[in-house]
């Protein structure tokens, strides 16, 4: 799987009701950090089965950063059968990243 | 067995192992988190030869690619020790271990906390480190800035232009900073400026609601209520790990002139968690191209 791009449309299906552990990425265009981690990110989620990992983009998709009360970006949050599970705020190595939802 | 390993893969580290690939050395950059360093929270840099406008994010990829390209090998992985041995350094992970002829030491600087109760856990809840990044979620709302250095005054400008009103907490009755910042910060309506004061306390329930400003001439302390607050009181190096090898002085920086030599032999320092009286980019990769030469020179006479 690589990473999916969600929306307040999409949010739902692919993360509330995923069969399989989540990890949403909030980020913006505009945020060094976010960018830093994004092939971090890219690298987790390539041929991973084990859980997903889904990108949100805080401008367009500010009722979503505001519902999950996001106001530190890059910002982690883990989804186990739509319920939140962990988070991480700032710039963290992939071995933190994948421990996040590995546990 | 390398030649020289690099510890950090921001600007200095980088730029250090540009100069020793180019010098046919074999170069190992290890890192803890991600190549480029505290540049790439900077949105746009204006003050670095060649390029009048370049984000910190394009620049240490750029870098980054240099680097790569001339044959620097980057592993993420944070050292934890430096071993000596004879002639030659073993560099400790939590994973592995690397020989290394000489070392590098280019780790730079992270954010200095204030050190108040649920500073910690309030990260990200509203307290921020970075205005850029977070200043978006602060449209309209009320925030507050602590320090006094051109962070700090640059941050307090761009909440400014964001945010409803903007409280800056300076410790001194005037700015260290930048003139022109401080000039264009007293124009401004919505910016209060709370001269001789400290932040003493964070008040939050789920996230933070409110500060406890300490006025440090008559002892008079002000509750300022607010949605976010960002802290912009400095950095510190990270040389506690090597503390034992090379000296550093009290404030943590380790003790070297412009030659980049600590006091260690074949171990060289290079970048902010230098001694130095200023850290930029530009500086910074000075330190880089120094280290990397006296490195060189090193591991020659070997």
């Amino acid at each position: 799987m690589s990473v999916i791009e969600v929306t307040k449309d999409t949010f739902e299906a692919e993360v509330l009701k995923s069969d399989i552990p989540v990890l949403a990425d909030f980020n913006a265009a505009w945020c060094g950090p976010c960018r830093s981690m994004k092939p971090m990110l890219d690298e987790l989620a390539e041929g991973n089965t084990a859980y997903k990992i889904v990108s949100v983009d805080i401008d367009a998709e500010d009722e979503l950063a505001e519902d999950y009360d996001v106001s530190s970006i890059p910002c982690l949050v883990v989804f186990k059968g739509g319920e939140e599970v962990n988070r991480s705020v700032g710039l963290i190595p992939k071995d933190a990243i994948a421990a996040l939802v590995e546990g | 067995m390398y030649d020289i390993i690099v510890i950090g893969a921001g600007p200095a580290g980088m730029t250090a192992a540009i100069y020793a690939r180019r010098a046919a050395k074999t170069v190992l950059v290890l890192e803890a988190v991600t190549f480029g360093g505290q540049i790439i929270n900077t949105p746009d840099i204006e003050n670095y030869p060649v390029e009048a406008h370049i984000s910190g994010f394009d620049f240490s990829n750029k870098v980054y690619e240099q680097a790569k390209g001339l044959g620097a090998e980057f592993v993420f992985e944070k050292a934890v020790e430096i071993r000596p041995g004879d002639g030659f350094k073993t560099v400790v992970t939590p994973k592995n271990s690397y020989q290394g002829r000489a070392v590098i030491l280019a780790t730079g600087s992270e954010n200095r906390k204030l050190g108040l109760e649920d500073e910690q856990r309030l990260t990200g809840k509203g307290v921020s480190y970075c205005a850029t990044c977070d200043g978006n979620f602060y449209r309209n709302k009320v925030v507050a800035v602590v320090g006094g250095g051109n962070t700090a005054l640059e941050d307090a400008l761009y909440l400014a232009d964001l945010a409803k009103q903007v409280y800056l907490i300076h410790r001194r009755d005037a700015f260290r900073g930048d003139d022109t910042n401080a000039a264009r910060l007293k124009e401004r309506e919505n910016v209060e400026i709370v001269y001789n004061s400290n932040v003493t306390k964070l008040i939050a329930e789920k996230r933070l609601k409110a500060i406890e400003v300490t006025n440090k001439l008559d002892g008079s302390v002000r509750t300022i209520e607010l949605n976010g607050l960002f802290v912009a009181v400095g950095r510190v190096p990270e040389n506690q790990n090597f503390a034992e090898w090379v000296k550093l002085d009290e404030a943590g920086y380790v003790v070297a002139g412009e030659d980049c030599h600590t006091t260690a032999e074949g171990i060289f320092v290079a970048g902010d968690n230098r001694v130095k009286a200023l850290r930029q980019l530009v500086t910074a990769t000075a330190d880089g191209a120094m280290a990397a030469t006296e490195a060189v020179k090193y591991v020659n006479s070997l």
